[in-house]
């Protein structure tokens, strides 16, 4: 199992291109529907908790699942398993990068790789759409923080995500202390 | 003593880079420019690498950095003191997340969070759409190649998903390994 863990880990690292949002992609084809490891609930949540909390989201996901699985081993052999493969590619890249940015195919293949994960980032968020509750007060938060965040990067602002996410947090605060407990809030997993 | 400052440097890059590696960035130009590791234009060579090859884009720029500093030794440990807080910070929430998770309060944050972080994902996802697929069409001579292949492609990839024996057996490796066989094709002929 821990090995499993391991190379399942080491897979989804090898072949994450474009950061920690195009990795949830392969983390819910793998761990959710492939293998069962945790629900789509669960995926979310960790996401959430990924997003507040330091580090890379890919890291936070890999740990979350593995510890789920075997406990500390598991979270330090799934850790392991998804930095080794870039770990040893940037290895690598870094006794060479002038002539590896070089070489045209490498080039090109990278600008039709960048095209796709724009495709699997929209393609995560469109299913966590349809899988999360919509009432008005979500969709209002859902809308204004898609908004903020083209603007952040239409303007280049230097605004990190993270006061989004504390004023997102507030909202679903001040929201269920002036409506009340919304119904079918118990039923999160723990 | 350099394995020493790459420990205590990447230590506070992992500690501190909230919000994925993009947030992160700045923090990391100033730690790096601090230590005086890299030129601010090799640490954003160095970016662009590793939005292009596999893996967290902090844990490659630890890898790179520590590497061009201290060779293998200065490599791995630069690598584990990015990835150590947010390791240790994920067990302890683990742990403490049975009864944090049930709270009433926690519950409702939780709500207004993955909104947030839905649409966060989403406009991520359109503006990387936008910089590689439509803005060489307006910018670089009128480039249509990347528009034509974002529309095939996410024409594919979401036709094929609605397809429910299909759906099982396309995922984000095939797309990525189509892309980037296309990439080649269509910039080389």
């Amino acid at each position: 199992m821990l090995l499993t863990l391991f190379l399942t880990f080491a897979k989804i690292g090898l072949f994450t291109f474009g950061g920690g949002y195009a990795m949830l992609s392969m983390i819910e084809h793998i761990c959710v529907t492939q293998k069962h490891w945790i629900t789509h609930d669960d995926l979310v949540h960790v996401t959430v908790i990924a997003e507040s909390t330091p580090g890379p989201v890919a890291i936070n996901c890999a740990t979350f699942v593995g510890y789920r699985q075997k406990g500390f081993p598991g979270a330090l052999a799934a850790t392991l398993g998804v930095i080794l493969p870039s770990f040893v590619i940037i290895f690598l890249i870094s006794l060479f990068l002038d002539r590896f940015l070089e070489i045209a195919w490498v080039a090109n293949a990278f600008k039709g790789i960048r095209v796709a994960v724009g495709i699997l980032i929209v393609d995560v968020a469109v299913r966590m759409f349809r899988k999360m509750p919509k009432d008005l007060p979500q969709i209002v938060i859902l809308a204004v923080s898609f908004a903020a965040m083209l603007l952040i990067n239409i303007f280049s602002w230097k605004i990190s995500t993270i006061l989004l996410l504390l004023a997102a947090a507030l909202a679903g605060l001040a929201v269920s202390l002036v409506r009340g407990p919304v119904s079918g809030e118990g039923g999160e997993r723990p | 003593m350099i394995l020493f400052d790459l420990l205590i440097g990447f230590l506070k890059v992992g500690c501190f880079s909230f919000g994925g590696a993009y947030a992160a960035i700045p923090l990391i130009r100033d730690v790096v420019l601090s230590y005086g590791w890299l030129t601010d234009e090799a640490l954003t060579d160095m970016i662009a690498v590793s939005e292009s090859t596999p893996g967290p884009i902090m844990v490659n720029l630890a890898t790179y950095i520590g590497s061009s500093q201290a060779g293998l030794p200065g490599a791995v440990l630069a690598t584990l003191a990015v990835v150590l807080p947010a390791f240790v910070i994920i067990l302890l929430i683990m742990k403490a997340m049975k009864t944090v998770l049930k709270n009433r309060y926690v519950q409702a944050a939780m709500r207004g969070l993955t909104a947030c972080v839905v649409g966060v994902i989403l406009a991520t996802g359109c503006w990387l759409l936008y910089e590689n697929g439509i803005s060489p069409m307006i910018r670089e001579n009128a480039d249509c190649r990347p528009f034509i292949l974002a529309v095939v492609l996410a024409a594919a990839w979401f036709g094929l998903r609605t397809v429910p024996k299909v759906k099982k057996h396309i995922s984000p490796i095939g797309l990525i390994l189509v892309s980037a066989v296309s990439g080649i094709v269509i910039y080389s002929i």
